[in-house]
């Protein structure tokens, strides 16, 4: 009886876990779905069922110059805070993962932190940080493009930090000893041993570090300056004004860069055994 | 391939004495191993010669050449490490050829050195494989191709075979063995199993708590063990406590009186080993010593059995008994004689300093 009932009390468990992770994974579908769905609507006004089905509206996003010049200027703020972030965060996760000094902790906390801070807190104060620069300094800051991209580096390194230093945490550091002992000196040492053996980590903190500052909106709102609009920017505001699918189909497009980067990425590491 | 000379080697961590004092020559070829319990400063000294630890104290010289303050990799030793460490982003040929880029050799010498390192241990035919696609014993012979395309002064063997299983670890013992011999290495190799220790060395040190106690052939440590660690550590032995209360006669905490060698005198402990003590059933005449007993314990190996035998409430030894098939095979709880001659027997001072024959 009892044996009985365990048996029927693991498999209630099993569905329970099944059921619950559909669930999750149906509600984290469920707005792409539809949004590409809804990409493909003929009628202006979204309403069920459709009325047919066009790609007019993906026609229609290079004729407005906000979504192409958002997309640009996203692109280019994301691909240079990515490498800018990589720079600082690769060394400074070695930093972290391997030397023991005071204040590490700390350190390695205050890296990460930005994951944390809410964008709105993150753009407010790093607004009136710009503000005060441009007083005491009597130069540009205020909206140009090095401004948002150093915003935006700050939200790329705690990915970076994060990613690489848990590649760092099983790494068998005799594999350095035995390219030293075969006469490599240290920095040899590094790029031809340590920096391949970690590739995989950068390569995602890259990806990752990349998709957040490509997706970011709260923080940029208070960075951006006159005629310098980043593509989440673009998308917030059409809706202000209109609600017809061309916004769906910039979202679609969005999708397919981050899904086919992911997914190219993942073709040379497995992302999944970094993350 | 060079002589290795380490001068009054030592290396403290504050107030941790991890090598104490150690002098030691190796021989231009000849195969020398470090053997100790783990802890004992084998290892620590090994990574002094390879030059991962800067020693607190003497001097390390290879060839020619004081390398005491030189980095690891300007030292031309080849390490085989415990965990191997294999690139594992590089095929076979390409970990092979790591030490020879680092020289800057020509492409072609490169390739043919790697395809001799590979054909010595018998896996030219894997040079495209990853690491990860081999054998741990087919790792292991990598990592070994890879210490020796470099041709380094000295070879050092870190725990080689303990990855390995039982009937791998007596192949590769062999091989590496015949290798190293053909090859004339000079080598230093760092293990805790003394069995391979003694299968494998020339000439053994035996280690414990960061100093040496004795250096010396197999024949050297087995038959005149300098104190009584090196006794219990290399092959097995029954250790008496007891007082020297006369020349030539020593009388156990256990109240036995027995005859042995000369030498010692004061608090000290008698050794025996298994295979020098007599059993029989009746005393035994023709021997210095013969003492009657109860069998408290056997174990039946076959060839030989372990007899454990009490003489006295705290005195009990162990005697091995070959397995002559003459029908005497003492059970637990028989009464038995044990003997033995005075010269079977070695006194170390309680202190562990060597005394007597």
């Amino acid at each position: 009886m009892t044996a009985i009932a365990s048996l029927d009390s693991r498999r209630l468990g099993r569905w329970a876990l099944n059921g619950a992770a559909g669930l999750a994974l149906a509600l984290i579908l469920a707005p792409l779905i539809f949004v590409t769905w809804l990409a493909f609507f003929r009628q202006e006004i979204p309403s069920f069922p459709p009325e047919g089905y066009s790609l007019r509206w993906f026609a229609a996003i290079a004729n407005e110059k906000k979504f192409v010049d958002g997309f640009s200027l996203s692109l280019r703020l994301g691909v240079i805070a990515t490498l800018i972030g990589l720079a600082l965060g690769v060394p400074a996760a070695l930093c972290v993962a391997r030397f023991r000094f005071r204040g590490r902790e700390a350190l390695n906390s205050l890296l990460l932190l930005p994951l944390v801070v809410p964008g709105v807190v993150l753009g407010t104060s790093m607004y009136v940080f710009h503000v005060e620069t441009e007083n005491a300094l009597d130069v540009d800051v205020l909206g140009t493009f090095w401004a948002l991209a150093a915003g935006h580096v700050i939200i790329v390194i705690p990915w970076v930090v994060r990613l690489v230093t848990a590649s760092l945490a099983g790494f068998d550091r005799t594999i350095e000893e035995a390219a030293q002992n075969l006469g490599a000196n240290p920095l040899t040492t590094f790029f031809r041993v340590t920096l391949p053996m970690i590739r995989p980590g950068i390569v995602a903190a890259g990806l990752f570090g990349f998709v957040t500052s490509f997706g970011n909106l709260e923080m940029s709102l208070f960075l951006v300056g006159p005629g310098r609009t980043t593509l989440p920017i673009a998308i917030l505001q059409y809706l202000e004004w209109r609600i017809d699918p061309t916004i769906a189909a910039v979202s679609v497009l969005q999708i397919l860069l981050i899904g086919g980067a992911m997914l190219i990425t993942d073709r040379f590491v497995k992302i999944s055994r970094v993350v | 391939m060079s002589r290795l000379v380490l001068d009054h080697v030592a290396k403290r961590y504050g107030d941790f004495h991890a090598v104490r004092d150690v002098t030691l020559d190796v021989d231009d070829g000849e195969f020398v191993v470090l053997l100790g319990p783990s802890g004992c400063g084998k290892t620590t000294t090994l990574r002094m010669i390879a030059g991962f630890i800067t020693p607190t104290a003497g001097s390390v010289q290879l060839g020619t050449r004081d390398v005491t303050a030189l980095p690891p990799w300007k030292r031309n030793t080849g390490l085989v490490f415990q965990s191997y460490a294999l690139f594992p982003h590089l095929t076979v040929a390409q970990n092979v050829a790591f030490g020879l880029e680092m020289r800057k050799l020509g492409k072609a010498d490169i390739a043919g050195r790697v395809g001799e390192a590979l054909k010595l241990v018998r896996l030219d035919h894997l040079g495209e494989r990853l690491p990860r696609q081999l054998s741990g014993g087919q790792q292991q012979r990598v990592a070994l191709a890879r210490a020796l395309a470099v041709r380094p002064d000295v070879l050092l063997l870190d725990e080689p075979l303990s990855n390995l299983d039982a009937k791998l670890r007596q192949e590769v013992r062999v091989e590496i063995r015949e290798l190293q011999r053909q090859l004339g290495l000079t080598t230093v190799m760092v293990t805790h199993d003394q069995e391979e220790a003694l299968t494998m060395a020339d000439r053994l040190v035996v280690m414990n708590e960061g100093s040496v106690r004795q250096i010396g052939s197999q024949r050297d440590l087995y038959e005149r063990p300098a104190d009584r660690f090196v006794a219990g550590f290399v092959g097995r032995g029954t250790f008496l406590a007891g007082q020297v209360e006369a020349p030539g006669r020593f009388r156990t905490n256990g109240g036995l009186t027995l005859r042995c060698g000369d030498g010692a005198s004061g608090a000290a402990v008698l050794a025996l080993r298994p295979e020098r003590l007599e059993i029989g059933p009746a005393p035994l005449s023709g021997l210095d010593n013969s003492l009657p007993g109860t069998v408290e314990f056997v174990s039946y190996l076959g060839a030989a059995s372990d007899v454990h035998v009490r003489l006295s409430p705290s005195d009990r030894v162990i005697v091995q008994l070959a397995n002559r098939g003459d029908g005497f095979e003492p059970e637990v709880g028989a009464n038995v004689h044990v003997g033995w001659t005075a010269a079977a027997a070695r006194l170390f001072a309680a202190t562990g300093e060597v005394h007597g024959t």
